[in-house]
Parts: C-alpha cells; structure tokens; sequence
C-alpha cells in the first residue's frame, strides 16, 4: 500500500535544544537529525539563532549553525546562490532552495526536514540516486543522425531557441519530484515532474532528431501517466518553473501524433 | 549499527539505471488517459440531461415513468449515461487502485474485483433501461 504513516524506525522525536545567549533577535530554527551509525530514531534538534549575526536566507542560517554552534550538522550546499540546486530541502512545509528562502518569509520556528519520501543519508542528506538514474534513462543529450555542419554548430532560429524557455533553467534539485504525491507512491516507476520536464526540454529542442523514439520511451502508465495533474511540481519549484505544463506538452504530443 | 533497531534489509544488486529502465515503456496509455477525458467531458451534458429528467418525473407515476423511458430520445441518452459514466468509472477506479496498491497479487485481485463489480452494475443499468423501453 502506499505509505501515509511513517515507519516504525523512521518516527521523529524530540532533540536537543541549544539556546543562544545574549540575543536580541532570536530566531529558532527546527532542524531534522538522524545519524545512520547510532541506531537511534531521528529527532528534531532546537537551534536558536541570533539574526543580527546571520545572512538573510535559512542557507546562511544553517550555515552558521554548522560553523557555530553544532559541527555535526550534516547538509549539501554548493553555490549559495540558487544554480547549483544542492541545498534543496523543506522548509516550513515546502520544497525548496534553502540559499533562496529568506529567513523573514518564515513566521515562528524555521522547520527543516530533508527532501520528503527520500531515502535519508544522514540529517538533511537525500539519498536522490533513483531520480539520478531517471534521468539518465531518457537519455537527457541533444541526439541527431544529421550530421552538423562542418565549420559551424547547428543553428536554431529565435523561435525555435525560444521554445526551451522555461525549461533550460531547470537546475534538478528534484524539490518537484519529491513534492509530487504520485512519486511518493510510485516512483519507482513513475518518472516524477522534473525527469519528465527534461524529457520535453530534448522533445521540444529543434535541433533534436530523436522526437519519435522519446515519446515512444515515455508511452507507458507508469513513466508518463501517473502525472495526475496535481501541480505540487509547478507550486513549489524554486526556479519558477512549470513542469505540468510541460509534462501536458508531452501528453499533448501523445495525442497529435496519433491522428 | 544498534542491534535493537536495525535499518531495513536491502538487497538490491541490480544498478540504478537498470531499476529506472525496468520493463521499458508498456507503449500504452495514452488511449486510456484520453478516453477518461472525452468521458468526462461527454458526462458533463448527459448528468446534466440526468438530473433535469430526474426532476420532470418528480411525482410520475409508474405509467407515466414506463412511458418517459420508452421514449427514443430518452433512452438513447440514458444508455449513453450508462456507457459513459461506467466506462469512466472503469477506468478512473483503475488509476486509483494502481495509484495506491503496491502489492502485485493485492492490487490484480482487488482490480478484477472493482472492475467485475462495476461491469455488473452498468449490465443491470442498461437491462433496466431496455426493459422499460421494450416493455
């Protein structure tokens, strides 16, 4: 069935609480713990922030909590400027970059767990190896038997470069693909919103060749159509991106080639 | 790791991609996905027929009942409710149960179950309906 408790060893508990001292502007922030190696259930530890002393976004929050106050914490982060897609997590209820989430926009305790329905590596580390090989199985590279002009690249018009708008910027941080309650349930076979808009990004790609046998590899009940629409995916992507719309292009696509 | 609360057993060798590749593509589907929504949009009218036929036979006794679906127009449209709606109802009740039944053997039982249970339900609805309009 699918899975709307959590398991018995997945349950959170209470953690510690480390208080700051001498603080005016006093930010808690909720933070996600577990450790692979002490056996224990994962617990939500207390942090207490001063904000007059920390950058504006939960990234740098949590970065000083690193650096500061607990060395353990264990997150990914790269770029700290919302390209690189490593500091995806949930925050205060939803997916997102935590290096583009101001902590201001969060009323009362900042909540953090991981990514959610992943497995957990360690506190705020998603195992993302399913969606990885996702991807890579609809073979996300620009494919064409022409051959492409000896002195030049292949070209585009306008137009047609303006056709991946909206879908170039796609960073797969997978904060859609984890938002997306047909991937909790069935991701194993589902391919989940941002697999599918990086489908569409090579579908839609003028210069690409291999439309036919894209489509025919997302044929299926599983890979394409258990997008039901729900728009989790569009909601809370961090970029601003529609991957239900692109994932109705393909459907649409389905449909035209069909007659 | 602590003997008293282990971690779930795996053992999965097989790679990744292998895993996401899987069976491949079914190459079905998007007839199914299509035909859920021409259903749902040819139901929009024939409830809407339903409920307005439901209302002129408020009161009706069993011979003016027998003679308002005896009508041609009539039972056309109520056959055609009949199809649509048990055709959708087949297929969105599928969708549903491979949505949240992950067990093979649960979900192809509780599948033919639903689905035998609905065929008989729009076989009793359309002998009804003939019923009355041959009667």
């Amino acid at each position: 069935m699918a899975e709307f408790t959590l398991p018995a060893n997945s349950k959170i508990g209470e953690g510690k609480t480390y208080k700051a001292s001498g603080a005016t502007r006093i930010k808690e922030f909720k933070v996600y713990r577990w450790n692979p190696d002490d056996g224990k259930n994962p617990v939500m530890d207390t942090y207490e922030v001063d904000l007059d002393k920390c950058g504006p976004m939960v990234l740098d929050a949590i970065i000083k909590i690193k650096n500061e106050i607990d060395a353990s914490l264990t997150f990914r982060r790269s770029c700290r400027e919302g390209i690189c897609g490593s500091c995806a997590m949930n925050i205060d209820g939803t997916n997102t970059l935590a290096c583009l989430k101001p902590i201001d926009e969060v009323k009362g305790a900042v909540k953090i767990t991981p990514l959610p329905h992943m497995p957990v590596v360690k506190d705020l580390v998603p195992d993302l190896n399913q969606p990885y090989a996702q991807l890579r199985s609809i073979e996300p590279w620009l494919q064409a038997d022409s051959a492409p002009p000896p002195d030049a690249e292949r070209l585009q018009s306008k137009e047609e470069r303006a056709e991946i708008d909206g879908l170039w910027e796609c960073i797969l941080c997978f904060c859609c693909s984890t938002a997306c309650p047909s991937y909790w349930w069935n991701g194993d076979r589902y391919l989940g919103p941002a697999v599918l808009l990086q489908a569409y990004r090579w579908i839609a790609d003028s210069r690409d060749e291999a439309t036919g046998k894209r489509l025919d590899a997302l044929e299926d009940p599983f890979k394409l159509y258990r997008c039901h629409t729900i728009m989790n995916c569009t909601q809370t992507c961090p970029k601003g991106l529609n991957p239900a719309k692109a994932i109705g292009k393909i459907k649409q696509l389905m449909l035209e080639r069909q007659g | 790791m602590s003997k008293h609360n282990p971690a779930p057993s795996i053992n999965i060798r097989r790679s990744s991609l292998g895993r996401a590749r899987g069976l491949g593509a079914a190459k079905t589907g998007s007839a199914h996905w299509w035909a859920e929504r021409l259903t749902s949009v040819a139901l929009l009218p024939l409830v809407l027929y339903f409920v307005v036929s439901v209302l002129v036979l408020k009161g009706a006794d069993h011979a003016a009942m027998v003679a308002y679906m005896a009508e041609p127009w009539n039972t056309v449209l109520y056959i055609a409710l009949i199809a649509a709606l048990f055709y959708h109802l087949d297929m969105g009740m599928q969708v549903v149960i491979e949505d949240y039944v992950r067990t093979d053997v649960i979900r192809i039982t509780v599948l033919l179950v639903v689905k035998a249970g609905i065929a008989l339900l729009a076989l009793a609805c359309l002998i009804s309906v003939l019923k009355l309009a041959f009667s």
